[in-house]
């Protein structure tokens, strides 16, 4: 699987938020066997220094993002700073729409991402299963699209499956990353199964009575779902169907 | 009976100074008056189950014996335990507060706090808990201290060197970093508190402490800087408004103060005690300062 030009392994991406500690954190991120961390600075800064030394001995690839970001300047301005701070040109996309709900302003969105990639930003962006803004998005110069499961931290999994099948089938050949409101390792789960590239979570993990053993629990599931994707998941069927032979069946007549 | 130079007049330097002393060890303690203490705007609560929703066991497990320990040294403990809410479209947060901790019940929230009317259906109350006014009990060990004879300067040190410096010990403690704190005073008269109350919200959670005359300290945020400039609108914002979700009556509240703090913190956010360069260092209280000190400073006259 590539990510523009970077091959992974890990289909699991994972946010570095809100855990008990930075010990435990990096625990996590071990026990995960994710690749490609995301961190946020846009209200630590330049002065979130000791925290992003702590990562940087996790030695995995970072993807910094801009959340907290409302307007297309303030998004641009952070992913510029995360860019000389994470020496990477890696940056994951969000420029929230409404503080409360959390959602994406896919208008603002677009514009940030076309002035981004043509500053040579490889662009992650957060958006929603909505087809034509990602559309626009590839226009604009993004190679992977990241639509939203549910609301950022609402734990509520895949709140629109039909969408996001559509999203599948329409975006053939484009890698998609479900990002955001995947709560339970079943839910990751069933997002592969349907075909998504990738999960990028945070909560469920950091939030989890035992971040470590959670973080686990998600490598599995998203494992697990890849390949029963790739292994062809059987239709349902309305009807009881035997497994076995019906014919020659010993009759005790 | 050996000397001692305790370094730093935070919560840790007196602590380990009340200790030593206790053990009739002769100490000096060298203040830095220029230096932002840490502790001064500690929220004072004790309250090591609540804690313990995201904080190791440790802290849950000698978070009990500080609240004996500072009611046997300062007078302004108050152990009327801790009241949790939650705003009525997050009783989620209630419900995975409850399954990440102990010692609490399920009580409507007006039978303690009459004040909250009935602005929220549910609560979770931990009784054994207790809260504290971190100025006032640290003016108090201090007091006691040169009641004692301990002599509190800025000069160099004479005796074997116990490093309580906080944050300012980055330097020499390679592990330890900030995490910057954001509070905020307020006085209100028309509501009345006897608890602490925190109130959950997946994204600002907050407590507020009440404080004598009026005022409540209102705390606080948790941001991975070593950024110590003053409150952010951010803050400020996030933290009044919470207050304000918790009685709209404090829209009328006065601000008194506001403050920006360093938490000094090793990986795991838990308190060490080494030896280094011939100097012992009590650091990385993190966010347990009043909670942890006592314990630290007992483990630490234990070794010796």
């Amino acid at each position: 699987m590539m990510f523009y030009d970077h091959k992974i392994n890990s289909r699991l991406l994972l946010g570095t938020a809100g855990y008990p500690s930075p010990e435990i954190l990096s625990d996590a991120i071990i026990e995960s066997q994710t690749e490609i961390i995301t961190v946020s600075l846009r209200r630590e800064g330049k002065a979130g220094a000791s925290f992003r030394t702590l990562l940087n001995q996790v030695n995995k690839k970072f993807l910094p993002n801009t959340a907290g970001c409302h307007t297309v300047k303030e998004a641009v301005t952070t992913a510029q700073m995360a860019r000389e701070l994470f020496n990477t040109d890696w940056i994951k996309l969000e420029v929230i729409g409404n503080a409360d709900t959390l959602q994406p302003d896919p208008f603002a969105l677009v514009e940030a991402a076309r002035i981004l990639t043509q500053d040579g930003f490889k662009v992650f962006p957060y958006t929603t299963e909505d087809l034509i803004v990602g559309e626009k998005l590839l226009e604009a110069g993004c190679e992977v699209l990241m639509p939203w499961g549910a609301p950022i931290g609402s734990g509520q999994g895949l709140r629109n499956i039909e969408a996001l099948r559509t999203m599948r089938a329409y975006f053939k050949n484009v890698p998609l990353i479900v990002d955001a409101g995947i709560g339970s390792p079943s839910q990751a789960a069933h997002a592969m199964e349907i075909g998504f590239d990738g999960i990028l979570l945070n909560t469920a993990v950091a939030k989890a009575k035992d971040p470590i053993l959670m973080a686990a629990a998600f490598r599995d599931a998203i494992v697990a779902g890849h390949h029963a994707y790739r292994a062809g998941i059987m239709e349902k069927r309305d009807m009881a169907y035997a497994s076995t032979p019906i014919y020659g069946l010993a009759d005790f007549n | 009976m050996s000397s001692w130079s305790v370094i730093g007049s935070g919560v840790t330097g007196l602590c380990v100074a009340t200790m030593l002393s206790e053990y009739n060890e002769k100490v000096e303690v060298i203040e830095s008056p220029d230096v932002k203490t840490a502790s001064l705007l500690a929220g004072g609560m004790l309250a090591p189950f609540c804690e313990g929703e995201s904080a190791p066991d440790i802290v849950v497990e000698y978070g009990m014996t500080a609240i004996e320990w500072w009611s046997n040294h300062v007078s302004s403990v108050k152990k009327t335990g801790t009241l949790v809410l939650a705003p009525a479209r997050d009783t989620v947060e209630l419900k995975n507060f409850a399954s990440k901790t102990q010692s609490h019940t399920w009580v409507a929230p007006e039978s303690l706090e009459s004040d909250l009317s009935n602005r929220f259906s549910q609560g979770l109350f931990f009784p054994e808990e207790a809260h504290l006014d971190p100025r006032l009990s640290l003016k108090e060990l201090r007091s006691t201290l040169i009641e004692k004879g301990v002599v509190f300067h800025t000069n160099k040190p004479s005796g074997k060197i116990v490093d309580c410096t906080g944050i300012s010990a980055e330097k020499t403690l390679p592990n330890l970093r900030a995490v910057r704190g954001e509070m905020l005073i307020f006085e209100s008269h028309d509501v009345s508190f006897s608890r602490s109350i925190r109130l959950l919200h997946p994204r600002f959670p907050c407590y507020l402490v009440p404080r004598h005359n009026g005022q409540f300290m209102l705390g606080a945020t948790m941001v991975e800087s070593h950024d110590g400039s003053s409150i952010s609108a951010k803050a400020l914002i996030e933290m009044l408004g919470s207050a304000y979700a918790i009685h709209p009556a404090f829209a009328e509240a006065r601000l008194v103060e506001t403050g920006t703090g360093l938490r000094p913190s090793f990986p795991n956010n838990v308190p060490e005690i080494t030896y280094q360069d011939g100097c012992f260092f009590i650091n990385g209280m993190y966010r347990h300062g009043f909670l942890l000190a006592p314990y630290m400073a007992q483990q630490f006259v234990k070794k010796l």
